[in-house]
């Protein structure tokens, strides 16, 4: 019972115990997540192939960043960082591309088990039984992930800055870094996205597998089959334009539209590319009226962040409402159910 | 004597399944208090409401003094709960996995890992500290959930069928080690359990839960006289040789109200009496010129305590479709 004794000490011992270092049970629950992500494989395995991907795109931009750069007939040739990430010679998509495709995989890879792993193992109960707020858990989960992806992102825009800086020796202008900033930001804000749906689902399914495949399945709707779905009901709806007049094809061409841009890819796509080319000055279709009088030169920062708010902030809301589902399931299950 | 448990017409239904009707119960402190029922009798649910983990559609819990439905927090700071279905992080060690469950409980940084050693070589995991949780055995489990309890230092002890799946041996190590506890620090424990001697061994007191009642609360001699007193005590009177007077000592017995019965094969009283009469019995053998060698009353265990309830609990059952289906005590391990 020396042991006990010991250990009993430190029990009544509890004031000089407290002059040390004390850590919320929050941030000690991000810690041990972050920790998690980074020792899994399947974190690891896709961390690798973002990577790869990032490389391999910019070992093409940079091959072609002369032709790009001389290229007067682009009114964004003379953002030389942005064609970092935009520009490209048909051999592979560029890397914002190719990020519509991967950020989803990270945010359901990171995501589809949160919840369900915890109760399966019967660690969850035993989490809950510490003195700890029950959302702290979904929080700490969501928070850990997004912090994951931040720091990964950023590293990989402020990498891309440095490769570029030692390439051309050229420096960055306030309008680019913000500009690659801001499209960093929207790729974290699209990770989030499915981030919350995957752990949304992580709540309602008890088995990880179905929803994983779930999460991968709502990707796949609305990457592969809404715009074909879209097209189709369009064809079958949609008068024949000869018969239409101006405005009705504006209007319709805007309905169309609107409809596309429930798939979160979409306005991840409209953003990204907004951002990354100064030159885009609408997302939507536009009359000879708004387009006479306009000079053909890019858009300050502003402007463009003016153009893809409403993308954002669908994203951002999308995210928020995903979460906020999954939060009132979470909170509201019994735990035993 | 103040509880540390008190709980008050707790209610709580699934649907139209009724898994806790009305609890009354009370556990006072540095006792071990042992909660028997069958698979699906509401032990599990009332332990979670009773740490604010399931809210109650009625009543109150209070526990360490605090209201478990208004203040889980405080009552899951001073209470320390190993659920049945225990999972720990298998990438983890099983230091690891005890530093991470002190941490939650806002321990300082400092002197954690000692702490947590120290608590690892108290439950007798020392040489198994650097392992990977997931290369635990069963018992080495429940060993690592006792020590996740014990290093928040509380209260109060809640273990839920903390002896499922161990083999005998380590039953009994775990058991003598709750026990210990309970001597050298003066801990409270709540243990859940369908294994009858196993509580039997270590609980000083016992609630008989079905279906979500309580059916009856308290230590096993009372236990005992409460259902068997008005049946009969049995007691065997072992005389050094045969009665002189056999004839005598029926007749003299036979006028003794609490005397049921009295039976005599050679050398040995065999009385069925209502209520406790042993001493009593003793002195009239003595004064009637018989010599006593040995006297035994039967000790009622907890199976048969158990069976009695639920024999005594017929009216009870008839009423409750899920119970009249199935046997009571299937999982009963004897």
């Amino acid at each position: 019972m020396k042991a006990l004794s010991a250990s009993h000490y430190l029990a009544t011992d509890k004031n000089k115990s407290k002059e040390g270092r004390q850590l919320s049970p929050f941030k000690v629950m991000v810690r041990k997540e972050v920790s998690d992500y980074v020792r899994s494989w399947r974190f690891i395995l896709l961390l690798a192939l973002v990577v790869l991907t990032f490389f391999a795109s910019m070992y093409i931009s940079m091959s072609n960043i002369r032709a790009s750069f001389t290229n007067s007939n682009d009114p964004d040739h003379a953002f030389l960082y942005l064609k970092l990430l935009s520009a490209t010679d048909g051999s592979m998509p560029p890397f914002h591309v190719l990020m519509s495709f991967l950020a989803p995989l990270l945010g359901i890879t990171m995501g589809f088990d949160a919840i369900n792993s915890e109760q399966n193992s019967g660690s969850l109960t035993r989490l809950l039984a510490q003195p700890i707020y029950r959302d702290n858990i979904l929080l700490a989960k969501f928070y850990s992930a997004l912090l994951i992806i931040s720091t990964l992102f950023i590293s990989l825009t402020l990498l891309m800055i440095g490769g570029g800086l030692l390439y051309t020796g050229v420096r960055i202008e306030p309008q680019e870094l913000l500009r690659i900033l801001g499209f960093a930001l929207l790729t974290m804000v699209y990770v989030g996205f499915y981030l919350s749906l995957s752990i949304l689902f992580s709540i309602a399914f008890r088995q990880a597998a179905t929803s994983a495949l779930t999460a991968l399945g709502i990707w796949l709707f609305f990457t592969v089959f809404y715009p074909i779905l879209v097209n189709l009901i369009i064809r079958a709806f949609l008068p024949d334009p000869a018969y239409l007049t101006q405005s009705q094809i504006m209007g319709y061409n805007e309905l169309i539209m609107d409809i596309m841009r429930i798939a979160p890819g979409q306005l991840y796509s409209d953003a990204a590319t907004t951002m990354l080319m100064p030159s885009i000055r609408s997302l939507g279709p536009m009359s000879m009226e708004q387009l006479s009088g306009a000079i053909p030169s890019p858009l300050p920062f502003r402007e463009s962040l003016v153009i893809v708010w409403p993308q954002l902030s669908g994203l951002l809301a999308g995210s928020i409402a995903c979460f906020a589902l999954a939060y009132y399931i979470f909170m509201r299950r019994e735990i035993r159910s | 004597m103040e509880p540390i448990i008190d709980l008050k017409n707790l209610c709580k239904s699934y649907g139209s399944h009724t898994a806790v009707d009305k609890l009354n119960m009370k556990i006072y402190r540095g006792e071990i208090f042992g909660l028997l029922g069958p698979n699906g009798a509401g032990k599990t649910t009332s332990i979670l409401m009773m740490l604010g983990l399931t809210e109650p559609d009625s009543g109150s819990a209070i526990v360490c003094g605090h209201d478990a439905t208004r203040d889980p927090i405080e009552v899951k700071r001073k209470v320390g709960y190993m659920p049945d279905n225990l999972g720990f992080y298998p990438q983890l060690t099983g230091l690891e996995n005890l530093v991470y469950i002190a941490r939650l409980n806002g321990m300082a940084e400092k002197g954690i890992a000692e702490h947590a050693r120290r608590v690892m070589e108290l439950v007798g995991l020392k040489a198994a500290s650097d392992k990977p949780a997931s290369t635990y055995s069963r018992g080495m489990k429940q060993r690592l959930g006792l020590a996740e309890v014990l290093i928040k230092e509380p209260e109060l002890i809640i273990l839920d069928e903390p002896t499922l799946g161990i083999d005998p041996a380590g039953v009994k190590e775990f058991l003598e080690l709750i026990k210990s506890l309970q001597r050298e620090q003066g801990l409270t424990v709540l243990l859940s359990s369908h294994h009858l001697h196993h509580v039997q061994q270590v609980c000083d007191r016992v609630g008989i839960f079905v279906d979500g009642k309580l059916l009856a609360t308290g230590d096993l001699p009372s236990l005992s006289a409460e259902l068997f007193g008005s049946t009969g005590i049995e007691t065997a009177i072992q005389l050094t040789r045969l009665p002189k007077n056999a004839d005598a000592l029926k007749a003299n017995f036979s006028s003794w109200p609490e005397v049921n019965s009295l039976t005599i094969s050679g050398d040995k009283l065999q009385f069925t009496t209502t209520g406790d009469i042993t001493p009593k019995l003793i002195r009239r053998i003595i004064e009637l010129g018989e010599d006593i060698q040995a006297v035994s009353r039967k000790q009622y265990g907890l199976d048969e305590i158990y069976e009695k309830y639920f024999e005594n609990n017929t009216n009870f059952t008839l009423d409750n479709e899920s119970i009249k289906r199935k046997p009571l005590f299937g999982n009963r391990q004897k």
